[in-house]
């Protein structure tokens, strides 16, 4: 209860370069994520993601290191650039375990930090929790495929 | 648990001052408004305003003995708000699942090719 931040890793059997491109290309990333992918991949670039066409949500690049560290601020206000304190930060990290293995990290923090009203944060995680129950079903399909 | 039910849990585990009156207690058992202001930064006003919230979500009860009231924990409440948080992060377990397929397939593929 401590905090709201999210950790996850997994271990991929492939190299870091194809896992880099895995989740910064925006014809793969239309394959784990979102429906419509836009993305300038520099730092501070904008992006854009659609989910089934009724959501769509800007971001804006912080970090590109390739094959090492993506990452993007998102959920910011209208109006507004995402800065620590009004934004979400999505972070990938990916870490070599040999020749063909890759540890790759998300975390996802910022969410305690906003100055946003309650109001505003229950929205987030409403629009979120029904985005990622679409999602969900769609990865299913991936993988059964 | 209803979308409403849901958001107000949400608003209610997200500010950090709150989640600092609900770990005291979680970890002390019953208090009063008063005995949990001693134990943090901030003012009774504030802690009271955090309990009337955690009430609402559900995650406290106030019990009145004589001139005292005191608060409590609802556990299977606390239970659902963890649940919350391990299913987010189910959510980038099965994000991250699905970028291992594509990309060892992706492996495959060009490996296969030499």
């Amino acid at each position: 209860m401590a905090d709201l931040s999210i950790e996850r890793e997994i271990v991929i059997e492939a190299p870091a370069d194809v896992v880099w491109r895995t989740i910064t290309e925006p014809d793969q990333i239309t394959r784990w994520f979102a429906d419509k992918v836009e993305l300038d991949l520099r730092e501070g670039g904008a992006g854009t993601l659609v989910f089934e066409g009724r959501m769509t949500a800007p971001l804006v690049v912080v970090a590109v290191e390739p094959p090492h560290r993506f990452s993007f601020r998102w959920c910011h206000p209208d109006g507004e650039a995402p800065v620590p304190g009004n934004s979400v930060l999505v972070e990938f990290t990916l870490s070599e375990e040999g020749a063909h293995r890759t540890r790759l990290r998300v975390s996802e923090t910022g969410l305690d930090a906003i100055g946003w009203a309650d109001e505003d944060k229950a929205r987030y995680a409403k629009e979120h929790r029904d985005g990622w129950a679409e999602f969900s079903g769609r990865l299913e399909d991936l993988f059964a495929r | 648990m209803s979308a409403g039910a849901d958001d107000a849990l949400w608003s209610a585990v997200a500010d950090p001052s709150r989640r600092r009156v609900l770990d005291l207690l979680v970890a002390g058992g019953d208090a009063t408004a008063s005995a949990l202001a001693e134990k943090v930064p901030f003012s009774r006003q504030a802690v009271t305003k955090h309990l009337v919230v955690l009430e609402e979500a559900g995650l406290v009860t106030r019990q009145k003995e004589g001139r005292e009231v005191r608060f409590r924990v609802v556990p299977a409440r606390l239970d659902e708000a963890a649940q919350a948080m391990t299913q987010q992060a189910s959510v980038w377990d099965r994000r991250l699942q699905a970028i291992k397929g594509l990309a060892e397939t992706a492996h495959k593929e060009a490996t296969g090719r030499h």
